[in-house]
């Protein structure tokens, strides 16, 4: 278990770009938007940063994608990957770097090009190999969609019920993403039309499944006792948790694909750093990782936040929505912004720094006090997951 | 009078694709073409498979050498029999070499067995041009003979089949050739072939059954690749009958064989004639171990199928391009990391933790439930069955045939992985679906051709063996 670093480092700026498929930007414009975006919002200048790290999972390699379009001269910058927790990793290793006492100033930026590629979905750069891993084979959605059945079979749910729910999932993260200007999508999607787009993988339609597009989000980081010299409104770091499973799930005939152990124990291990011992009503908003609608739905168990088998009917009973007792993805989601791997973990920070300063806009929630983000990579069965727990005030959640 | 045994066949098998191209491509009946992760090798493979699961596994540990046969070999430089060899398993020092080209390859292999004892098997896709004989009358498939070494102690009660003799001609002629740059053959007009070979077999069988000392079989089949040949096969020789399924190249003889054999009683003989470029005739008395070692027939597996669209069969032969997912194409195999991993790769060989049992689907170094390190015990799984834990339909892959039907599977006895699904009918596969596993093709890429292991349905229906 983690001892974490609760309120030693805050958040004091961040920028987070527009996501979409933006074909009038590179990878360099989109660092260069976040970046200034988060530099502006506390008041410094690029050299005031003392070191950097930065999150991409195929836009570029080493510190010298962010060094040279930003024209960073001899300053400590790092590139890290982590699959789909790529951006958010990046963010924990600049909050350490801050705690350590090493830098008072640190940049985490998370940067995806994904739409240059012309192909559908993420692409894989793997090494050589002996070609037999099923991972090369089989598809992110249709790795996804073995969530669906299983949870049924699993929990005796009806098939109907949770489609009805996967489909509440897409619904309302478009309803929240339409009030989002910086989403890829901003339409609600009726449900009728989630239900009858063409099919992907199993029940997942591309209606299930997040969209492909380009981002960047940045946060500055600093000592959490130098916070209020940047701001008035900083956000404070309550836990950083990550998880690496040892992929056993594909291995393991006890495994039943209705559950992330993964995303269990990163959970176990923020609420411990952060105090949580009722997230339902501890945290304020959550923002989650709906890389595929039944994602979402598990998890909501895997998080804590429905009991065993009753995700489904919660999902469904509107727990989650914006004006639910949890609001869940409040942002629009992975659903409405697309997934460029390196940025969404921000992308989450972004939203949880505009709500717990009330800057959310149409989408500000009442009074939050505590935001949960979460992240995993890889698949059910084998995958690393990532949980932040951030506030706005020091002290216990 | 009888004849001194000039080898003895310990097991046969044969497999047939469940593939089938019918009305849309103008073909009356339906065609046996293999599906698009089927080749040479892996149809040889099958056939294999059948014949060895029969002798046993002892039998297996001790066969000399293996011999496949095809005329559409799926490398050329690179031996095939070595995947062949790796698939099933078999000893280090087995020898493994491709008889390549002809029918009479098959004739070659079967001869140079008969002298070393193992296995012959052989595999052929036909290909043949849009609206082409080939392509109406020819089949894909697999067969395989299992002969015993001359020297070994074989007690007869083990002998499926002796081989009481071999008779051959040769004659130059045109009429039928391809060269080694084209997918699809040509042929001389074939009454002319006809003309030619009529007398030869004629004689040739007169001679193979004169050697055998028995004036005539109990079952004969005439093979050739010239058509004109097998539809008179009755006029040529009394009580003949053709291949069974339409000509499939150098496999056909053997196929002929291993038909022959699935009918016959034991005592009966078997006179099996092929006409190419010259004449090649086996005669064969089916043993006592007849009576037991039955694997799935060819007629068996002829019944049924699934009908496959026209234009998607000639994607899958390269006649006609598609239009490919805007997904990037598969890697290709590295050669290192698949020598490393060859037992998984090809024989899907497994590890379990001699410390707690846990079965890896592949092998790993430290146990992924007690974390033992270097504390494995081969597994081979190969051979096992499993059922589906879970499985989806994925509509994104990249395939030649999509959609990919992927599923989880939990073998009997421990161990789960995740596979393609061979011959897929998304309708069949579900949670409980029972499976075994077939050695495939999952793709070409940068012309290396990824063998590896896919599971295929089994019918649903119950066997006790399962329950």
């Amino acid at each position: 278990m983690s001892r974490g670093i609760a309120d030693k480092v805050a958040v004091v700026g961040m920028g987070c770009t527009r996501f979409g498929e933006l074909w009038d930007r590179s990878t360099d414009d989109l660092l260069v938007e976040a970046v200034g975006e988060a530099l502006g919002s506390a008041g410094i200048f690029r050299d005031d940063v003392d070191a950097w790290w930065l999150g991409t999972l195929g836009s570029g390699q080493s510190g010298l994608t962010l060094s040279r379009p930003l024209g960073i001269e001899y300053k400590p910058v790092t590139r890290v990957e982590n699959y789909c927790a790529t951006g958010s990793e990046s963010f924990r290793n600049a909050c350490y770097a801050v705690a350590s006492g090493a830098y008072d100033r640190v940049v985490a930026v998370g940067v995806e090009k994904l739409k240059d590629s012309g192909f559908s979905g993420l692409l894989r750069a793997d090494p050589p190999a002996d070609g037999t891993a099923s991972e090369l084979s089989v598809t992110a959605p249709a790795a996804f969609s073995l969530l669906d059945p299983a949870y049924c079979a699993r929990h005796g749910v009806d098939p109907g019920d949770m489609r009805a729910a996967m489909t509440h999932v897409a619904w309302k993260n478009h309803v929240n993403g339409a009030r989002n200007p910086k989403a890829q999508f901003r339409a609600e999607v009726s449900r009728e039309k989630i239900e009858s787009a063409p099919k992907v993988a199993g029940r997942l339609g591309v209606l299930d499944c997040s969209g492909v597009s380009d981002g960047a989000a940045a946060a500055l980081v600093v000592r959490a006792e130098d916070a209020y010299d940047y701001t008035d409104r900083p956000v404070f770091v309550k836990a950083l948790a990550l998880a690496a499973g040892p992929m056993r799930g594909g291995m393991d005939p006890d495994y039943d694909f209705t559950s992330f152990p993964e995303v269990r124990h990163a959970a176990r291990d923020a609420y411990a750093q952060a105090g949580i011992t009722d997230p339902r009503r501890q945290l304020s908003l959550a923002e989650v990782h709906d890389c595929f609608t039944p994602t979402e739905v598990v998890l909501m168990e895997d998080l804590g936040f429905s009991d065993g088998g009753r995700a489904w009917r919660d999902v469904l009973e509107g727990h989650f929505d914006a004006d639910g007792r949890l609001p869940v993805n409040v942002d629009g989601g992975l659903k409405s912004f697309g997934h460029p791997v390196g940025a969404s973990g921000l992308r989450m920070l972004y939203e949880a720094w505009l709500q717990l300063r009330g800057d959310a806009g149409p989408r500000q929630l009442d009074d939050p006090r505590t935001a949960l983000t979460h992240n995993l990579g890889g698949r059910p069965g084998g995958c690393v997951s990532f949980v932040s727990v951030v506030g706005r005030e020091p002290g216990p959640c | 009078m009888s004849a001194t045994s000039l080898g003895r066949v310990l097991a046969h098998g044969s497999h047939v694709p469940v593939q089938r191209l019918g009305a849309d491509a103008g073909i009356r009946g339906r065609r046996v073409v293999a599906s698009f992760d089927e080749d040479a090798t892996t149809m040889a493979v099958a056939a294999a498979r059948a014949a060895l699961a029969l002798a046993g596994p002892e039998a297996s540990a001790a066969v000399p050498a293996a011999y496949l046969v095809t005329a559409t070999p799926p490398y050329l430089d690179k031996t095939n029999a070595s995947a062949l060899h790796a698939a099933l398993r078999l000893p280090a020092s087995a020898f493994a070499g491709d008889v390549v080209g002809s029918p009479r390859s098959v004739f070659a292999a079967l001869r140079a067995a008969l002298a070393t004892g193992g296995l012959v098997a052989a595999g052929d896709v036909r290909v043949g041009r849009p609206g082409s004989g080939d392509e109406r009358t020819g089949a894909d498939y697999g067969a395989a003979l299992l002969l015993a070494p001359p020297g070994a102690t074989v007690t007869a009660d083990e002998v499926v089949a002796d081989v009481l003799a071999l008779g051959a001609t040769t004659e130059e002629l045109l009429d039928r050739w391809r060269l080694p740059s084209a997918p699809t053959a040509e042929v001389w007009e074939e009454r002319f072939g006809f003309e030619r070979y009529a007398a030869l077999v004629r004689a040739t069988a007169a001679e193979a059954l004169r050697q055998a000392g028995i004036a005539a079989a109990d079952h004969v089949v005439v093979t050739s690749p010239n058509a004109a040949v097998t539809k008179r096969a009755r006029a040529l020789l009394e009580g003949a009958r053709p291949t069974p399924l339409g000509h499939a190249g150098a496999t056909d003889p053997l196929l002929a064989v291993a038909a022959a054999l699935d009918v016959a009683t034991p005592g009966e003989t078997v006179l099996v004639v092929s006409a190419a470029d010259g004449c090649d005739a086996v005669v064969l008395r089916a043993g006592p171990a007849l009576a037991r070692r039955r694997p799935s027939a060819v007629a068996a597996q002829a019944e049924g199928g699934t009908e496959v669209r026209h234009t998607t069969y000639l994607a899958w032969r390269g006649l006609l391009e598609r239009e490919l997912p805007r997904r990037p194409e598969p890697d290709r195999p590295a050669a290192p990391a698949s020598a490393r991993a060859v037992a998984w790769k090809f024989g899907f060989v497994g590890a379990a933790c001699t410390v707690c049992g846990f079965v890896h689907l592949p092998p790993v170094r430290v146990c992924r439930s007690c974390g033992a390190t270097d504390a494995m015990a081969p597994v081979d799984a190969a051979d096992l069955r499993g059922t589906v834990a879970t499985s989806t339909v994925d509509r994104l892959a990249y395939s030649p045939s999509p959609p990919v039907v992927d599923v989880v599977v939990d073998l009997d006895g421990g161990g789960r992985c995740t596979l393609e699904v061979a011959d897929a009918d998304p309708a069949t596969v579900g949670v409980g679906s029972r499976v075994d596993l077939v050695f495939r093709r999952l793709s070409t890429a940068g012309g290396v051709h990824n063998y590896f292991w896919k599971a295929r349905v089994l019918p649903a229906a119950p066997t006790e063996e399962d329950a």
